[in-house]
């Protein structure tokens, strides 16, 4: 882990101490979750946008349905899910876009380290800074739904564990779309027919919370979905990023 | 081991598969005709009608083939897709180019004769059925990958792009469709469902496979036919290409 000491002789005989940049695997995640977190926190907007987003559309559909709180009870859990799921994808194209201009995404694709792995802590990143407060803010936006009392708790777990999925898996449209530059539109037919299974279950699990089912089965499904993305979306984010870069 | 592995680097060559396929695809057009007409006048005219939905039920001698052909074209094209990644064979990727309107073509088939057949028996072009949803979302799967291929400038990017996608969307269809299923059945409206589809009589079944056997022969000899002609434009500027429009012109 730690860096290693080379000793150069230079050319009039005297030893030179270089220091040379730690080797590990783990030294470069945290390099690339740190430098990824301080890049995001530098641009505040691109955070806050998706939450607004999020805000708007669900101020939108009581205006454009009814406001009466019974309907809205009755629509929430899928009006929430879908207006997140819309946030999450939102963001999307600026996950690997400014490091593709920049020029930065080439040298991650240089370094020793193995890409898929890297791709993965970039991925984290994007969910802590959009999956994460998506969750956390859907309880608020549930309370204006009139949300049934009991579903808040599930609400937020099944966005915070069904965003890291949507993150992943949006991850692979992103990369695949980061070489073009129209690729905006093209990233969501990509994507969203891929996310059917997680809105499924993550509404369903709400639902099933409203209702007093118990949303156990369905939050250990989306468990699932994210064990199954985690293990195989990373290697298809570096394929992708590979094309776009050679490309 | 190693007569296979020849094999293999023979149907790599765009000039071999081009001389190989010209002697297997009149078999194939042969059969897809044959077979497809035998199969729609036994199907439409000389099968029973169905005892619950009368006539209307006959439209599934085009409506199952071309929802199998929907879900195989595009495991065929995932398949062509790995082939292409691993092993750099350019045959591949231009059947899965070729493969892919076809397949949107029969998702989009099998939609509409599921939206026609759900007239009589639902009374309503179109139901949230389990198996329609999980089509919808197959034509779009479709669609995407289309378009992603169209995007590129560089024809080797498009290929990669395109491959990539339909490996995971093809990952992705078994849990899609499952999912959709669960959705369905937790959501499930009163409507009329199919039951009892293996009583189905020999002289309703007879017909409906010789249709799908119709269907696979088409879409393989219409892969042919598309490939070829891929063949040529891409290798235009190769010199047996050249030599050949030099024979017939």
């Amino acid at each position: 882990m730690a860096g290693s000491e080379t000793q150069l002789t230079s050319g009039d005989g005297r030893s030179v101490s270089r220091r040379e940049p730690g080797g590990g695997l783990a030294v470069a995640l945290w390099a690339t979750l740190r430098r990824d977190l301080l890049l995001l926190m530098r641009r505040r907007s691109e955070v806050l946008n998706p939450l607004v987003f999020f805000a708007l559309v669900i101020t939108l559909f009581p205006i454009g349905i009814s406001p009466d709180p019974q309907l809205l009870a009755t629509i929430a859990p899928g009006l929430l899910w879908v207006a997140a799921l819309l946030a999450a994808l939102l963001s999307l194209d600026s996950l690997f876009r400014g490091d593709y201009d920049d020029g930065s995404l080439e040298q991650l694709l240089l370094t020793p380290q193995p890409l898929p792995m890297l791709a993965l802590a970039k991925v984290t990143v994007h969910w802590l800074l959009t999956g994460l407060p998506l969750a956390l803010m859907a309880p608020v936006l549930g309370i204006m739904l009139s949300l049934p009392a009991g579903s808040y708790l599930v609400l937020a777990f099944s966005l915070a564990l069904g965003t890291a999925s949507l993150s992943l898996i949006g991850a692979i449209g992103a990369a695949l779309t980061v070489g073009l530059s129209r690729g905006g539109v093209l990233i969501s037919l990509l994507v969203l027919p891929l996310y059917i299974p997680v809105l499924i279950f993550g509404a369903g699990a709400v639902q099933a919370a409203v209702v007093g089912d118990g949303a156990a089965a369905h939050l250990a499904i989306l468990g699932a979905l994210l064990a199954l993305s985690l293990m195989l979306a990373p290697w298809a984010i570096a394929a992708s990023l590979r094309i776009s870069i050679n490309g | 081991m190693g007569m296979i592995w020849s094999f293999i680097h023979k149907l790599g060559s765009p000039k071999w598969f081009y001389g190989i396929s010209a002697r297997l695809m009149p078999w194939f057009w042969v059969a897809a005709v044959a077979l497809i007409l035998v199969g729609s006048a036994w199907g439409l005219a000389f099968a029973p009608a169905d005892y619950q939905q009368g006539n209307s039920f006959r439209i599934i001698y085009v409506h199952v083939p071309a929802a199998f052909l929907a879900q195989s074209i595009f495991v065929s094209m995932a398949v062509a897709g790995l082939v292409y990644m691993v092993w750099k064979i350019k045959v591949a990727d231009m059947a899965a180019a070729m493969m892919a309107p076809l397949g949107a073509a029969m998702t989009f088939v099998s939609l509409f004769s599921g939206a026609v057949w759900g007239v009589p028996t639902w009374g309503t072009w179109w139901m949230w059925d389990a198996r329609l949803t999980s089509m919808l979302i197959l034509l779009f799967l479709y669609l995407g990958v289309i378009a992603l291929r169209g995007a590129f400038t560089s024809r080797d990017s498009a290929s990669r792009a395109a491959s990539v996608l339909a490996m995971v969307g093809v990952i992705n269809i078994p849990i899609i469709k499952y999912s959709v299923d669960w959705w369905y059945t937790l959501h499930q409206p009163a409507t009329f469902t199919i039951t009892g589809r293996a009583a189905m009589p020999m002289e309703m079944w007879a017909p409906l496979l010789i249709m799908v056997l119709g269907f696979y022969s088409f879409f393989i000899a219409l892969t042919l036919m598309r490939t070829r002609s891929e063949i040529l434009r891409r290798e235009s500027n190769k010199r047996w290409v050249r030599d050949l429009a030099g024979e017939t012109r």
